[in-house]
């Protein structure tokens, strides 16, 4: 029983292969990358049960002769995991996938907030919408005290270059 | 007795996750029963375990009949069945907060039918890592708290969710990789991976190869348990977690690294041969994380960095190497699992109640709810470390101990714990301040919220003109009616508008600080309040526990229980 250097040369190999896919940023290639370190792993704990030998079965060999069996059935069980692990990494890049798809929609959607809100003329609402602090001054259901609403809006709005403090000023929100 | 309890920690658990799989969504009622029941079966399991643990010492059962070097054994000692009492104990307490949760929110939001299964999945995992007798059953039970926390951690699938799902993912598989080759290694060594021969083993090896393997597998639990160079993952991925999970996550997941840092440092290698780097460490830990928390302003960011900073005093207390530093080490982590725990549940509840964690956007909590004030003023105390509370006695223990210690390095970490502590209470301290304290208009709603809200329409804007006088000053009649229906309809709008930013930077959440005052739900706020009450019991029970520590910290030194444990009476090969 000889050592072998091949598994050891094979284990460092991608090991380096798998932690560089493992920096990317792409996540496939870090999905790549961790299968890489996954099988060096399992190759390491395969040669930790020394050189291979013969089916540790009784009365197939001799003692002397057989393979460890219990670096296989770390490895088995490491196997397992790693399969396990994989499928939900691949499972979360898809959804991250999609989700960013779905920003372009996203913007799509702040878009239109923009485009509905430009074409509002404020003659076009109906002050019943409006929440009672927003309604022009003398309309009828006003709830709080006008000049309270001013103070409110202009203590919530102090310091905002706007000479209209019934309307909220419209500006976008910085990203 | 206590062999035939051993294995239910980890049975239980799992096979009352396959029955709440089964029963699944369609009938939620018996899956929240059966998850609740079967946690308080664990729990009581563990109170019997470690009350005959500590009355007769270490025992180990090998599953499967298989004689002992051999088969998988499962050791229960004072330390492992300490630990399955506070884990099963903050289990439950989380479980029945998530309950509160689910049944105030309607259970659309989560998919509940999931959560239940894996949360008990996880603490089957968080069990095996406890009793595991043997490293690779070690990983095995760490590989099934992990998994069972991505899903946890991922819940939902929102976009702020799976980026920092994908973070923590790809942290946790490294450290796994880490430890599943330094076990290949650890084979290779010796010809075992049963801990107790590995004890009596590894000390035959040139010292070369201990200190390789001895740190592997401490950079593989540092990074598990967020020590300092390795801790950068955490801040960044728990906050986003609903709360339950950031709960239970804070609590338990960080202590099982650190558990298993406590099983390497005494039974594997007890030499001491890295115990200086661990010193460094906790110190950089402590002082790195506290001044992370002082410079944030949400509430989650600021409970993760304290998180991180105490993590310090634990690996102080396990790199003092003595058994006064290794009782307070264990105290410690036994206090900070339900201190931890608790402090999230009630930024849970201030997220309810004040619709938003950010401190910049509270205000006036204390008068709006004095309970919840309570709730969040005893346990932040604690954390803290001012005198009657258990954080003062294990913070106490362990510089004690570091004084005894009498070496430089241990004073100068003495030190930087004080320091520690006292930054704990500035930084819990700005939160009671602007959260609770002040009045609700004097809030700082700056520049850029006031933009947002304006933003996201006239509705939101109007809000905070009647927050100053709370809930009552409300417009009352049909029009508020609907002007609150439209306000919901905004803000449902503006979620799913600003869902690609992370709720916690202060953003995502725009203009929902006018939610108005709603009761919390009582079961939440119950669960929470028992979880207080726990983390009292703590000190007045401190007595017993930290004698239960003490005996716990000599059997670690001593190593002889846990080996002869394993080996019974058949003597060590």
């Amino acid at each position: 029983m000889t050592p072998t250097v091949v598994l050891p040369v094979i284990v460092g190999v991608l090991y380096a292969a798998g932690v560089y896919l493992l920096l990317d940023r792409s996540l496939t290639r870090v999905l790549l990358g961790f299968l890489l370190l996954g099988n060096a792993t399992n190759l390491l704990l395969l040669s930790s049960g020394g050189a291979a030998g013969l089916a540790p079965i009784l009365g197939y060999a001799e003692p002397e002769e057989m393979s460890d069996s219990l670096p296989q059935a770390l490895v088995l069980t490491a196997i397992v995991i790693t399969f396990g692990i994989a499928a939900f990494l691949l499972a979360i890049i898809y959804r991250s996938w999609r989700l960013v798809r779905q920003e372009v929609i996203e913007v799509d959607e702040e878009d239109r907030r923009i485009a509905r809100r430009s074409d509002t003329d404020a003659d076009d609402i109906d002050p019943d919408d409006l929440a009672p602090e927003d309604r022009p001054a003398m309309h009828a259901d006003t709830f709080a005290a006008d000049n309270e609403v001013e103070r409110g809006l202009a203590r919530q709005y102090a310091g905002m270059a706007s000479d209209d403090v019934d309307l909220p000023p419209t500006r976008r929100r910085k990203r | 007795m206590i062999r035939v309890l051993t294995p239910l920690p980890v049975l239980l658990p799992l096979l009352g996750a396959a029955a709440a799989l089964l029963v699944g969504g369609r009938h939620p009622r018996i899956q929240r029963t059966l998850s609740v029941l079967v946690l308080s079966a664990v729990l009581v399991v563990s109170v019997v375990l470690l009350m005959l643990a500590d009355a007769d010492g270490a025992d180990a059962i090998s599953v499967g009949g298989w004689p002992v070097p051999l088969g998988i054994v499962l050791v229960v000692d004072r330390l492992s069945a300490l630990m399955l009492v506070v884990a099963a104990t903050v289990a439950l307490g989380v479980l029945v907060f998530a309950v509160g949760q689910g049944a105030a929110d309607g259970d659309e939001e989560t998919p509940i039918s999931i959560f239940h299964p894996t949360f008990l999945v996880l603490i089957a995992g968080v069990a095996n890592a406890f009793l595991a007798g043997d490293l690779f059953n070690l990983y095995v039970g760490f590989e099934i708290l992990l998994t069972a926390s991505y899903v946890l951690l991922t819940l939902g699938g929102s976009a702020p969710r799976i980026r920092a799902g994908i973070t923590y993912i790809i942290v946790s598989l490294l450290s796994s990789i880490l430890f599943l080759a330094a076990i290949g290694l650890v084979y290779a060594a010796t010809g075992t991976v049963n801990m107790a021969q590995l004890a009596l083993r590894l000390a035959e090896l040139p010292e070369g190869t201990q200190l390789l393997l001895q740190s592997m597998l401490l950079i593989a639990f540092c990074i598990k348990a967020a020590v300092f160079p390795l801790s950068a993952w955490l801040p960044d991925s728990y906050p986003t977690a609903p709360a339950p999970v950031t709960a239970v996550f804070a609590g338990l997941l960080t202590k099982v690294g650190v558990y298993a840092i406590i099983r390497t440092q005494t039974l594997l290698f007890p030499g001491g041969a890295l115990d200086d780097v661990l010193m460094w460490a906790a110190l950089a830990t402590m002082l790195i994380g506290i001044l992370g928390a002082v410079a944030q302003t949400d509430i989650r960011r600021i409970l993760s960095f304290t998180l991180v900073s105490h993590i310090g005093y634990m690996i102080f207390g396990i790199s003092l190497a003595s058994t006064a530093g290794l009782a307070g080490a264990v105290f410690y982590v036994v206090h900070h699992i339900a201190i931890q725990t608790t402090l999230f549940l009630v930024a849970g509840l201030i997220e309810r109640q004040g619709g938003s964690t950010g401190v910049d956007r509270l205000g006036g909590l204390a008068k709006a709810s004095p309970l919840l004030a309570v709730l969040y003023f005893v346990p932040a105390m604690n954390l803290a470390g001012i005198p009657p509370f258990s954080g003062f006695i294990g913070k106490f223990g362990l510089l004690d101990a570091g004084i005894a210690d009498g070496g430089w390095l241990p004073l100068v970490l003495v030190g930087a714990g004080a320091v520690t502590s006292l930054l704990t209470l500035l930084a819990i301290s700005r939160v009671w301040n602007r959260a609770f304290w002040r009045p609700r208009a004097q809030s700082p709603v700056g520049d850029t919220d006031a933009a947002a809200a304006a933003d996201a329409g006239p509705e939101l804007s109007a809000a905070p003109l009647e927050e100053p006088d709370g809930p009552d000053g409300a417009a009352g009649g049909s029009t508020a009616v609907r002007s609150s229906a439209r306000r919901a309809a905004w803000q449902r709008h503006t979620a799913v508008a600003t869902a690609t930013t992370p709720a916690t930077d202060g953003l995502g959440d725009g203009g929902s600080a006018d939610r108005p005052l709603q009761p919390l739900p009582r079961v939440m706020v119950g669960s929470t309040a028992v979880m207080v009450a726990v983390t009292v019991a703590l000190t007045a029970l401190a007595g017993p526990l930290y004698g239960i520590a003490d005996r716990a910290a000599e059997d670690l030194r001593d190593r002889g229980p846990y080996i002869d444990a394993v080996f019974g009476g058949e003597g060590r090969p």
